[in-house]
C-alpha cells in the first residue's frame, strides 16, 4: 500500500499518481499522511480505489471523485467532494460550507457536522450527515437525497427542484419554496437504503420528516416575483 | 480574498513566543494575500509609557533626531525606537494626545498605525514573511495579536492601506471581504469625530468599534450592535487592550476556522493557518456561526 507523505511529497505528485492509475492497475490502497490543512487533496480520482487521508484537509477535498472511496480521518474544508460522480467519500470529523455541492451522485457521509450550504446545486448525490447542517443547505437543489440525523440551519432548500430532504431533528426554517411533504412507504425505504449504506445504526426512517419543493417557483410567474 | 489570523494566549507562559507564532500564522495565509500583511500586537500593560507606532515613507529623514525634537517640543521625555519604516514612540501615557499632535506638525509625513498603552501595528506591501521579517515580529511578545494578509481589491496598495486599523482609541480590526459598502456610515463616523486615514472599509468598522466603545459599550456589545448596523460580506477579528472577538456577517461566505485550548484562542480564515499551534491536535475546533459574536476579555480568561 502505497503511503504518501504530503509534509514530504508535493500535493501534485500525490494527485498525479492517483491520476495515472488505470484500470486493474496493482495499487489499490492509499493512505495519505500528514495532510495539514492542505487544498484538494485527491482531486479527480477516476478508479475503484481506496484513499485514506490521515488528518485535516482544507478546500476541495476529493473534488470530481468518480468512482474511489475516499475517507478523510480529520475535518475537510469547504467544498469537500465538490462535483462528485460515483463513489464514496466519509468524512470522520465535521465539513465546512458547501459539502457536496453540485454533486452528481455518489455518496457523502459527514460523520460530524456540515457548516452552511451543505448540498448547494445537488444533482443526483446522496449526502448523509450524522450531526446538524448549517443555513442555506439544499439551495437549488435538483436530485438526490439530502439526510440529516441532527438539526437543520435557515432556509433549508431554498428554490428546490426535485432533491429528497430528509431530517430527523429540528429545522430552523425553510427556504422559498420548500415544504414539508408526506413520508411515503417509497420515502421511507428508500431512507431506509440511505442509512444502511452510510452505515447508520441509531435511526429509523420514522424519525424523520421528508421536505421537498413545492414546485411553485419552477416557471416565472408574476405574483411569486417576491419570493425569487 | 485576504487572510486573517488572530491569537489571544490564555496561557502566560506562551506570551514569549507570541510572535513567532503570528508570525507562522500569517506567512501561512500567504496565497490569500500577498500585496500586504499588517500585525498588530498588544504586549504587557506598562502604566509608566504609553505607545505610538509610527510610519514613515522616509524613515531615515523623519526618525532621525525624532527623540530629541518630540522631547523638546512637549517638554518631556520620549523614547523612540526605529524597527525600519516604523517607529515605536514611547512617552508618558497622559502626553500621548499631545505627542500627536505636535508629530503632526514636526513630522507631517509621518502616520499614525497605533496608539494606545499596550498595542504597536506594523504593516508594508510585500509578502508576508518580508513583512514579518523587517519587523523582526517573531521575537515580539505579547497577550494576544491579530495579523491580515491583503489581496487588494477595492483600495489600493499602499502601506496605510494595509489592515489592521486602529483609531484613536484601542480596536485594532482586520477584515476580510469584499467592501461592505462603509460609505453609508463613514459621514456619520465622521460627525462623531472620527477621522480616516485611507479609504479603506476596515478602517471604517475599526472606527465604529470604536465610536460605540466610546459611549461606553464593551467590544462584546460593540459587535453585537455590528451585526445589525455593518451590511455586506465581512469576517472581523477584533483586539482591545484586554479583549479579542471574532464576528461574521449573517450570510457568512467568508471562511473561517477557531480552535481554543486552555492555553490559547485562535483564529485563521483556514485551518492551515493554526496547524503549528501547540496542542492543535486536541483542540477544539469549530467554524463560527453567522451573525454571532465571539469574545474572550483576559481579565474573565485568566
Amino acid at each position: 500500500m502505497p503511503v504518501i507523505d504530503l509534509a514530504v511529497t508535493p500535493l501534485r505528485e500525490l494527485n498525479q499518481a492517483l491520476h495515472d492509475l488505470t484500470s486493474g492497475s496493482n495499487d489499490t490502497h492509499f493512505e495519505v499522511i500528514n495532510p495539514r490543512g492542505n487544498h484538494a487533496v485527491a482531486v479527480g480520482v477516476d478508479q475503484p480505489v481506496t484513499v485514506d487521508v490521515k488528518g485535516s484537509v482544507g478546500y476541495y477535498c476529493a473534488g470530481m471523485n468518480d468512482q474511489a472511496t475516499i475517507t478523510i480521518h480529520g475535518s475537510a474544508g469547504p467544498g469537500v467532494a465538490e462535483n462528485m460522480m460515483s463513489g464514496t467519500v466519509v468524512v470522520k470529523g465535521d465539513a465546512s460550507q458547501y459539502a457536496g455541492a453540485t454533486g452528481r451522485g455518489g455518496l457523502l457521509v459527514i460523520e460530524g457536522n456540515a457548516s452552511s450550504r451543505c448540498g448547494i446545486s445537488m444533482k443526483g448525490i446522496d449526502i448523509v450527515v450524522h450531526g446538524n447542517i448549517g443555513h442555506m443547505s439544499a439551495f437549488m437543489a435538483q436530485a438526490g437525497n439530502l439526510v440529516v440525523l441532527g438539526d437543520a440551519g435557515e432556509a433549508l432548500g431554498d428554490s428546490l427542484y426535485e432533491a429528497r430532504i430528509f431530517v430527523r431533528g429540528a429545522v430552523k426554517s425553510l427556504g422559498a419554496d420548500c415544504i414539508e411533504k408526506e413520508m411515503r412507504p417509497e420515502h421511507l425505504e428508500i431512507l431506509a437504503g440511505l442509512l444502511d449504506k452510510a452505515g447508520v445504526a441509531d435511526a429509523r426512517p420514522e424519525e424523520f420528516k421528508r421536505y421537498g419543493s413545492a414546485r411553485k417557483l419552477y416557471n416565472f410567474h408574476i405574483d411569486n416575483a417576491d419570493a425569487y | 480574498m485576504c487572510g486573517i489570523v488572530g491569537l489571544f494566549l490564555k496561557d502566560r507562559a506562551l506570551e514569549p513566543h507570541l510572535g513567532a507564532l503570528l508570525s507562522d500564522m500569517l506567512v501561512t495565509m500567504t496565497d490569500r494575500g500577498p500585496d500586504s500583511a499588517g500585525i498588530a500586537i498588544y504586549g504587557a500593560p506598562d502604566p509608566v509609557r504609553a505607545k505610538l507606532t509610527v510610519q514613515s515613507p522616509h524613515p531615515g529623514r523623519d526618525f532621525e533626531n525624532l527623540e530629541h525634537d518630540l522631547g523638546a517640543a512637549i517638554g518631556d521625555k520620549v523614547e523612540v525606537v526605529v524597527k525600519d519604516s516604523h517607529a515605536v514612540i514611547a512617552v508618558d501615557p497622559e502626553w500621548l494626545g499631545v505627542a500627536r499632535a505636535v508629530l503632526a506638525s514636526i513630522r507631517p509625513d509621518v502616520r499614525v498605525m497605533s496608539s494606545g498603552e499596550t498595542i504597536e501595528i506594523y504593516k508594508e506591501t510585500g509578502l508576508p514573511k518580508d513583512v514579518v521579517g523587517r519587523f523582526d515580529i517573531r521575537a515580539m511578545g505579547g497577550t494576544h495579536g491579530i495579523g491580515h494578509t491583503r489581496m487588494a481589491t477595492e483600495s489600493a496598495v499602499t502601506t496605510p492601506g494595509a489592515p489592521p486599523f486602529s483609531t484613536r482609541a484601542r480596536p485594532g480590526p482586520a477584515h476580510n471581504g469584499p467592501p461592505f459598502h462603509p460609505n453609508h456610515l463613514r459621514p456619520e463616523l465622521v460627525r462623531e469625530g472620527m477621522t480616516f486615514e485611507t479609504e479603506n472599509d476596515s478602517e471604517v468598522a475599526a472606527a465604529y468599534l470604536t465610536a460605540e466603545m466610546a459611549r461606553g459599550k464593551n467590544l462584546g456589545q460593540a459587535l453585537d450592535g455590528a451585526v445589525k448596523d455593518l451590511d455586506g460580506f465581512f469576517t472581523f477579528v477584533v483586539g482591545t487592550r484586554s479583549g479579542f472577538g471574532v464576528l461574521r456577517d449573517a450570510i457568512a461566505c467568508k471562511p473561517a476556522v477557531m480552535a481554543e485550548t486552555d492555553q490559547y484562542v485562535a483564529f485563521g480564515s483556514e485551518y492551515r493557518a493554526l496547524v503549528n499551534l501547540p496542542g492543535i491536535e486536541t483542540a477544539r475546533i469549530w467554524e463560527p456561526e453567522p451573525a454571532t459574536v465571539y469574545f474572550w476579555e483576559h481579565e474573565k480568561a485568566a
